[in-house]
């Protein structure tokens, strides 16, 4: 069944069940990957999945909802069922509405969709790929974690009022991820993962190069003191800090109490003025762009952070109502409907004349900290509390030397962290999660084993 | 007649499938393949949310799915699809036949039908009837919310229940034809506590598998009291100064420091990488001598148990290490195939959708002779983790997890509680550090995410002591 055909059947079904009123969203997935070791191929995948999350509303305005697999006739009718018995559970403390945005134009200007390879050529590529990176350095004896992929997917959202929308596109992803060992020193780990629409859009030389960089840049390591530090975040470490504290801005959070900010949070000041950070999740750059949320709302930019103060809050349709003001395009489609960013986008204000530019991760000759990667995210971040303690990969810059830093941890309070950002580069990088400049932070504990 | 026709071109849940599965069996084996799988499943979950005082969320789901897994020599080709039917099953034994490159299917391997069927469903076929209704369940989380309603300080409460219903069918070319009915049941409480700029949050989860009544024997009060405690304690906590120290673990969920620190490197796809250090270490010390540690599928109701693995073999229970000597790895079909230590019952995947791979499954150190007061009376300035957060382990075999609950340890007595604690290390050095163990062995419930998919598991110890590790925080 096409989309279209499975929102006449939903709409059918509904009818014959009495629901009024219903949506629906579906995914449609074709997936190829590969993993190899040592030029041998190890593992070959493909996958054919099909999902369908369903809502209905009874006759007390009381939402319900299923999710399966099954799209056939009769997978659909009993969706219909246990989402109209799961309705009599709907919560009766907040309502949930179609959004009313769902049926207004989506701004995409281009949906790019590229062509499979298929798992041979995927499989070729790899190994070569791994080859390659293994006789990049005598160090490097293995690439322990490696994977090549394409993905070919049609998202769907449709309702009883009429609102359709679809999209297909493609996406491609590869990982590697060295393991380098030498006499008396413990092994080193270090990789890179590069996303295109298709694998001709990966440019897999430049994986090979930063995952052989990284680690190899880590063979030379030291214990550190612990101690406070001037800390140099990396795009990637910091985009992963707003990331794992995007609570903050989270309108869905705000109101379940679990987020470091309230109601009346917009203007509040969490930082320098100098900096800027936008959710945009249909940024040329991103390779997971969706046209439409969950609800069917248009995804579109939004500014989080305006010369350091709240400018703005994400919202599903719920939320927006409660605060009085429009969907964002963050939703999920859920019993409880999550609201999540799409793509962080940090810069640097107009307003920067009170940051230290002489702070420059390539120039600066003073004792610093880098931090190129933070691990562990689920484990050591406390987004209601406001505080983390998280293991990391980087290096420790001092007297002009600079020395990969083994098994420490960083620890803070990511108000702590915003308000004591010295420096923003001018300069941002596009990373798998978003845009981001290298960004510096004044006095942050550095827990090390020396 | 026409029913008998639909029945052999489709997989049926609750009929005799042989014919079907024979079927495609013989069809990957005469392609070339040197082993073929299929891994069937059908799925009835469901989970309700409370907040507050009211449910906020009911989430029932449902589906069907099928994984094929052929092998050619040390390679394998994995297909999965939500088309049960003979053509969609065909389809993919051929998809994978292709993705393997097979080319020569003159070198045939034998297979000779499938074994007379095993069948651990039988027993079980009621377990849906008899799990809670969506009504039952409602009413007790809303009963448990509101017990964590103890005073102004708790400003978040909640409680979470889930469960999902498995039925599987595995078929291979060993012969291998079984039938099984998975339940796991998980309940959970958390709060967050606010006074002014400080905030704390607690929180306590339960699981068992396959007892459908468990859900109603659960002492909710017990749970909202520990809960309410715990975040209480925390709320006023100083952060922890950083640095390296001796620690307490607590029994339950301290044992996530085994599972992350060690066993995890003793699954033979950790070996299949080259990233465990153990690798040439069986039948050497790895760890202290007061060290014993098992994993196993067999507990009754524990929920990492299961009647039989996801290739089709019966769990065995793994004396991992025996006296802090490295004895058995955690082994499945491709790990015995790569590396050579035999199955152990350890195959596990999250679903169709993923090939197993070698899990834990039900993990613990074993008891000891000493009591919790005289781990904590032989130190003189340490931390106390009472409860630990979640944790997880690096290419290398460095590991972190957070401490939810600490406490400092002053001249042999618990003192302050603290915040903000990880705890660093890597295996090979900290496994020979814990020098004492306790006499109160208790397993906890949790939920592992590896190579194939997020499976339930247990972790278990009594309280131990680690002579020194690394302790992150302020």
């Amino acid at each position: 069944m096409n989309p279209r055909e499975i929102t006449t059947q939903i709409s059918d079904a509904a009818d014959s069940l009495n629901l009024k009123k219903w949506d629906y969203g579906a995914s449609f997935s074709n997936d190829y990957s590969v993993q190899v070791d040592k030029g041998e191929a190890k593992q070959l995948k493909a996958s054919q999945k099909q999902i369908l999350t369903l809502r209905v509303w009874n006759q007390s305005n009381l939402v319900g909802i299923t999710t399966t697999s099954d799209i056939s006739e009769s997978g659909i009718k009993k969706a219909l069922k246990q989402a109209n018995i799961a309705s009599d559970f709907g919560n009766k403390n907040e309502s949930t509405e179609f959004s009313p945005l769902a049926k207004d134009p989506i701004k995409v200007t281009e949906i790019k969709k590229r062509s499979p390879v298929g798992i041979k050529k995927l499989l070729n590529l790899l190994r070569e790929a791994e080859v390659k990176l293994i006789e990049s350095h005598k160090s490097i004896k293995s690439v322990p974690y490696n994977g090549l992929s394409e993905s070919f997917f049609e998202r769907v959202y449709a309702n009883s009022d009429g609102a359709f929308r679809s999209y297909t596109k493609s996406q491609a992803a590869l990982y590697l991820y060295a393991r380098a060992e030498e006499k008396n020193k413990k092994p080193r780990s270090s990789g890179s993962v590069k996303l295109g629409y298709g694998v001709e859009d990966i440019d897999i030389e430049s994986c090979i190069k930063d995952a052989s960089n990284k680690t190899i840049s880590h063979l030379n390591y030291s214990s550190i003191e612990t101690d406070k530090y001037l800390i140099c975040f990396s795009p990637e470490s910091f985009l992963t800090i707003i990331n794992a504290f995007s609570s903050m801005f989270n309108a869905r959070s705000i109101l379940d109490g679990v987020s470091l900010s309230n109601k009346n949070s917009i203007g509040e000041k969490l930082s320098t003025e100098a900096l800027n950070i936008y959710d945009d999740g249909l940024h040329e750059k991103n390779i997971s762009s969706s046209p439409f949320d969950g609800e069917g709302t248009p995804t579109k930019r939004l500014c989080l952070i305006n010369k350091g103060r709240i400018e703005n809050f994400i919202h599903s349709e719920s939320t927006a109502r409660i605060f009085k003001t429009i969907p964002t395009g963050h939703a999920g489609l859920g019993s409880k409907v999550s609201v999540s960013p799409d793509w962080i986008v940090v810069e640097k204000s107009e307003e920067n004349s009170d940051l230290k530019t002489t702070l420059d991760h390539s120039s600066y000759k003073g004792e610093f900290v880098y931090i190129e990667e933070l691990n562990a995210i689920h484990a050591g971040v406390r987004a209601s509390q406001g505080s983390f303690s998280l293991p990391f990969d980087g290096w420790l810059y001092k007297n002009g030397k600079k020395i990969s830093i083994d098994s420490a941890t960083v620890a803070g309070d990511i108000k702590y962290v915003l308000k004591n950002i010295v420096n923003i580069e001018s300069s941002q990088e596009v990373t798998t999660s978003g845009i981001s400049p290298h960004i510096w932070v004044d006095e942050l504990s550095i827990t090390g084993d020396a | 007649m026409l029913s008998s026709q639909i029945k052999s071109n489709e997989i049926v849940f609750g009929s005799c499938n042989k014919d079907l599965l024979e079927e495609i069996i013989f069809y990957g084996i005469g392609l070339g393949a040197d082993f073929v799988e299929i891994f069937i499943e059908n799925t009835d979950n469901s989970s309700v949310l409370a907040e507050e005082d009211f449910i906020t969320s009911v989430s029932p789901s449902f589906g069907k799915g099928a994984g094929i897994r052929i092998f050619k020599e040390k390679k394998d080709g994995f297909v999965s699809t939500n088309d049960l039917t003979k053509h969609g099953l065909m389809r993919s034994v051929t998809q994978a036949i292709e993705m393997l490159d097979i080319t020569d299917n003159k070198k045939r391997e034998v297979f000779n039908g499938l074994n007379k069927h095993r069948d651990y469903s039988l027993y079980k076929k009621k377990w849906i009837n008899e799990v809670p209704s969506i009504h039952e369940i409602s009413e007790k989380l809303l009963v448990s919310t509101k017990s964590l309603k103890k005073n102004n300080k708790i400003i978040t409460r909640k409680g979470s229940y889930s469960r999902n219903l498995q039925e599987v069918i595995i078929a291979s070319s060993d012969g291998t034809y079984v039938s099984d009915i998975r339940l796991h049941q998980t309940v959970g409480l958390n709060v967050i506590a606010s006074d002014a700029q400080y905030r704390s949050s607690g929180s306590r989860r339960f699981g068992s598998s396959g007892m459908p009544n468990e859900f109603r024997l659960w002492d909710h009060e017990k749970a909202a009291n520990e809960v309410f405690e715990s975040s209480m304690n925390m709320l006023y906590a100083d952060y922890v100064d950083a640095g390296q120290m001796p620690v307490v673990l607590a029994n339950k969920f301290g044992g996530v420091i085994f599972h992350e620190a060690c066993g995890h490197l003793l699954e033979t796809t950790q070996i299949e990488r080259g990233t465990t250090p153990f690798e040439n270490k069986l039948n050497e010390k790895i760890a202290h001598e007061s060290v014993t540690a098992i994993d196993e599928g067999i507990s009754e109701g524990s929920f990492g148990s299961l009647s039989v693995d996801d290739e089709g073999m019966e769990p065995e229970k793994s004396v991992l290490i025996k006296d802090g000597i490295l004895k058995k790895f955690i082994s499945d079909r491709a790990g015995e195939l790569r590396t050579g230590h035999k199955r152990t019952g350890s195959g596990r995947r999250q679903n169709y959708s993923f090939a197993a791979a070698s899990r834990m499954r039900n993990t613990f150190i074993t008891k000891g002779d000493y009591s919790k007061e005289d781990l904590i009376n032989s130190i003189s300035d340490g931390l106390y983790c009472k409860s630990m957060g979640g944790g997880s382990v690096g290419a290398t075999g460095q590991f972190n997890f957070a401490v939810e609950e600490g406490y400092l340890i002053k001249n042999g007595k618990l003192t302050n509680p603290v915040k903000g604690a990880t705890l660093i290390g890597e295996a090979k050095e900290v496994m020979p550090k814990i020098s004492m163990c306790g006499n109160d062995l208790e397993l906890a419930p949790g939920f592992c995410g590896s190579i194939s998919g997020s499976v339930n598991v247990t972790v278990g110890q009594p309280h131990i002591k680690v002579d020194s590790i690394t302790v992150g925080g302020r």
